[in-house]
């Protein structure tokens, strides 16, 4: 199936103690009304539960939203997992509050895009468009 | 039958001048067709006297300190005290931010308020797995009454008002700070001070809950008994609207459900054989101040006015200070951009000036460094100084309501008021605030206002400076951020090993039993949390006793 006639599957992950979801929420609804299947995973979730359900549901992307500073810690565990159970075209992308400095480690790290406070939900539709890699 | 009158004066001049001078104007059009608030309400190009006609002075604005408080619960105003300048600090170990605390107090900041870390507020230990990452990053780390030792180390609490920004765990917090207070030979009934305590908004707004509703609500009502029986001057809540507004909400949306949560909690109260003019006076809100100046200012003076009504009409109170709302007001964290971070400083100081046009009791400024991380302690310094300069320079606490009588702010301060009121009866009619959330009635209103105001602004409909309109490609300043490292967590997980092992264990099991059957016999919880926090059980001890009890809270789909 080529990309065009296939709907982009992606799984809005919000992992950490943090429950700020106004982001992971706003941005779930723009991908869904821009024709995208997507899966929210509720509040809390570790990134052993995060990798879990992005197997299950066989997505093509992860979008994490991450607003506690947390996602030094978390985010390189949730590629690495992903990678690990043989996801390796799974597109991971990050939004929230994320220092400059960090963001270089970041991609280093396997996260393809950092999306900060201020983006348009357009520009994350558009970039998920252009980077999802089409499947057999 | 209704009385026909002729078209009144004001009426008459207003027809003379839509004809003769604004009609011409027009010709040329005006800048948009739809000019409206941030909370996408319409406004109209002009008030007068007519938008007005249906509001008695008397009755509905009246004189300040006096019934419906529209105009204020103090009869002078600021020019007796001004509000008390409350900023919310808490970053990595207790120790750091007990410096920080001492160089606002030597700043001039009148009142103390703390900000904990994500494991405190969801009462875990430092020490969790699940708090990796997390500790001491978006407030100060506490795990025990040793912490809450060091975090207040040479403030006295009998001197200082504390707020502390706590919700679930909010009865351990209260706990810890009454026997630091003790260990400071403070008196009970002298200390002075807010725990934020409202768990509704969390199921609501920000999400930072442990137990089920019904058993956190009882929780709370255990805080208000014994605060009104040993904490005479202790406010046990502060009923929020401001995080329920960072998460999407319109202002009238903030307004109706924080309103709407401070009845459900008077309604608990007055079931658990409360009586409404000994605990409803110490109950405190706070509210948020956001971009749309007019708006905000509205939104404080009908908050005043609809409590008022309320507590007399609806619950029968007799005791003035039961009328009299109080608040806090933080400017809004939301409206703060990454993007040419310096311009904070200018949002936030109009924010503010809106909160004091509307008679706040007290005002957190956030620092313009907040959209990137916790502040430094210059950008801490500079958020004092705005509230310094609204109210030494600019003359606005010289006279008491100044907007008082302006056609556009009284219309719009009717206009929140009556809406607020319909919401109150679709909530009313549901059974209350406990079975709407439980419903996800205000969760869904809040997140469609999120999305169209998102969407608004990708229309252009919306405007922020340097997000989306006058964009810079390359920041014009780099401005330093606040790091907190991880060996914040080795520290902290050192001093609960270190206060582990030196407490007597068998009292710290014993106590925990004590409070597991206070809790299943639904007696008051506070004797035996503070029994526990006494012998230095920790936090994520504490909890997870009341979750063997009370069990754990589970979000429905929205």
């Amino acid at each position: 199936m080529d990309q065009s006639s296939r709907k982009i599957r992606i799984l809005v992950a919000k992992p950490g103690l943090d429950g700020h979801d106004r982001g992971a929420k706003v941005i779930a609804r723009a991908l869904r009304d821009a024709g995208m299947e997507v899966i929210y995973t509720g509040l809390r979730q570790t990134p052993e539960m995060i990798a879990a359900a992005a197997l299950q549901e066989d997505v093509d992307a992860v979008g994490v939203s991450i607003l506690s500073g947390a996602h030094n810690t978390l985010c390189p565990r949730i590629v690495s997992l992903l990678r690990d159970q043989g996801m390796k075209d799974c597109l991971v992308i990050l939004g929230g509050i994320v220092p400059q400095e960090d963001i270089p480690k970041m991609k280093e790290q396997g996260i393809a895009e950092i999306f900060l406070p201020g983006t348009s939900t357009q520009e994350i539709v558009e970039f998920l468009r252009r980077n999802v890699k089409a499947r057999d | 039958m209704q009385e026909i009158k002729d078209p009144s004066r004001e009426q008459l001049a207003n027809e003379r001048w839509q004809e003769n001078v604004l009609r011409p104007a027009l010709e040329q059009g005006e800048r948009k067709l739809h000019f409206q608030t941030v909370s996408l309400e319409e406004v109209k190009r002009l008030y007068s006297p007519i938008d007005i006609s249906e509001i008695d002075f008397e009755r509905d604005v009246a004189f300040p300190g006096e019934f419906p408080y529209t105009r204020g619960i103090h009869p002078t105003g600021y020019r007796g005290r001004l509000w008390t300048m409350r900023q919310f600090a808490g970053f990595g170990t207790p120790e750091e931010t007990n410096a920080r605390f001492r160089y606002l107090l030597k700043e001039g900041q009148t009142g103390l308020s703390v900000a904990y870390d994500l494991p405190a507020l969801m009462g875990y230990d430092a020490d969790s797995p699940l708090a990796e990452g997390e500790v001491g990053k978006c407030g100060v780390a506490v795990s025990s009454l040793a912490d809450m030792e060091a975090l207040f180390k040479e403030i006295p609490l009998e001197a200082v008002t504390v707020s502390q920004t706590i919700n679930a765990p909010a009865s351990v917090f209260l706990a810890m700070y009454l026997v630091v207070a003790e260990k400071q030979r403070a008196d009970w009934k002298r200390i002075s001070g807010t725990l934020q305590n409202d768990i509704l908004k969390e199921y609501i707004a920000q999400k930072e809950w442990i137990y089920p509703i019904r058993s956190a609500m009882k929780l709370v009502i255990d805080t208000f008994e014994f605060c009104t029986n040993h904490i005479p001057r202790y406010n046990p809540i502060s009923v929020s609207g401001y995080h329920i507004r960072e998460a999407g909400a319109t202002a009238l949306q903030e307004l109706a459900f924080t309103l709407r949560d401070g009845i459900e909690y008077v309604e608990w109260g007055l079931r658990a054989g409360l009586n409404v003019d000994q605990f409803v006076p110490r109950m405190s809100f706070f509210f948020n101040a956001h971009n749309d100046f007019f708006e905000e200012i509205a939104k404080y003076r009908a908050a005043r006015r609809i409590w008022a009504r309320v507590m007399r009409d609806r619950f029968g109170a007799q005791n003035e200070r039961t009328l009299k709302l109080r608040f806090h007001t933080q400017t809004a964290g939301v409206s703060l951009t990454v993007q040419q971070p310096l311009n904070n400083i200018a949002r936030v100081a109009i924010q503010a000036l809106a909160g004091v046009l509307g008679g706040t009791q007290s005002l957190h400024t956030d620092a313009y460094d907040e959209a990137l991380a916790l502040p430094t302690d210059n950008a801490a310094l500079i958020a004092l100084r705005t509230q310094q300069i609204i109210a030494e320079e600019t003359g606005v606490a010289n006279t008491v309501d100044p907007l008082g009588g302006s056609y556009f702010v009284e219309a719009l301060t009717k206009k929140m008021e009556d809406d607020a009121l319909d919401y109150f009866e679709r909530i009313d009619a549901m059974g209350g605030m406990v079975e709407a959330v439980e419903k996800g009635f205000p969760q869904r209103e809040i997140q469609e206002s999120a999305y169209q105001y998102q969407k608004a602004l990708e229309r252009g409909e919306q405007t922020i400076v340097g997000v989306n309109k006058y964009e810079m490609a390359d920041e014009p300043q780099e401005v330093p951020i606040l790091v907190i490292d991880e060996s914040v967590r080795r520290q902290q997980i050192e001093r609960l090993e270190e206060t582990r092992s030196r407490r007597d264990s068998g009292a710290v099991t014993r106590r925990l039993d004590q409070l597991r059957l206070a809790a299943q016999r639904g007696e008051n919880t506070m004797p035996a949390t503070i029994e526990a926090v006494r012998a230095y059980a920790s936090l994520g001890e504490i909890c997870s006793a009341l979750r063997d009890v009370y069990g754990v809270y589970e979000e429905p789909a929205i």
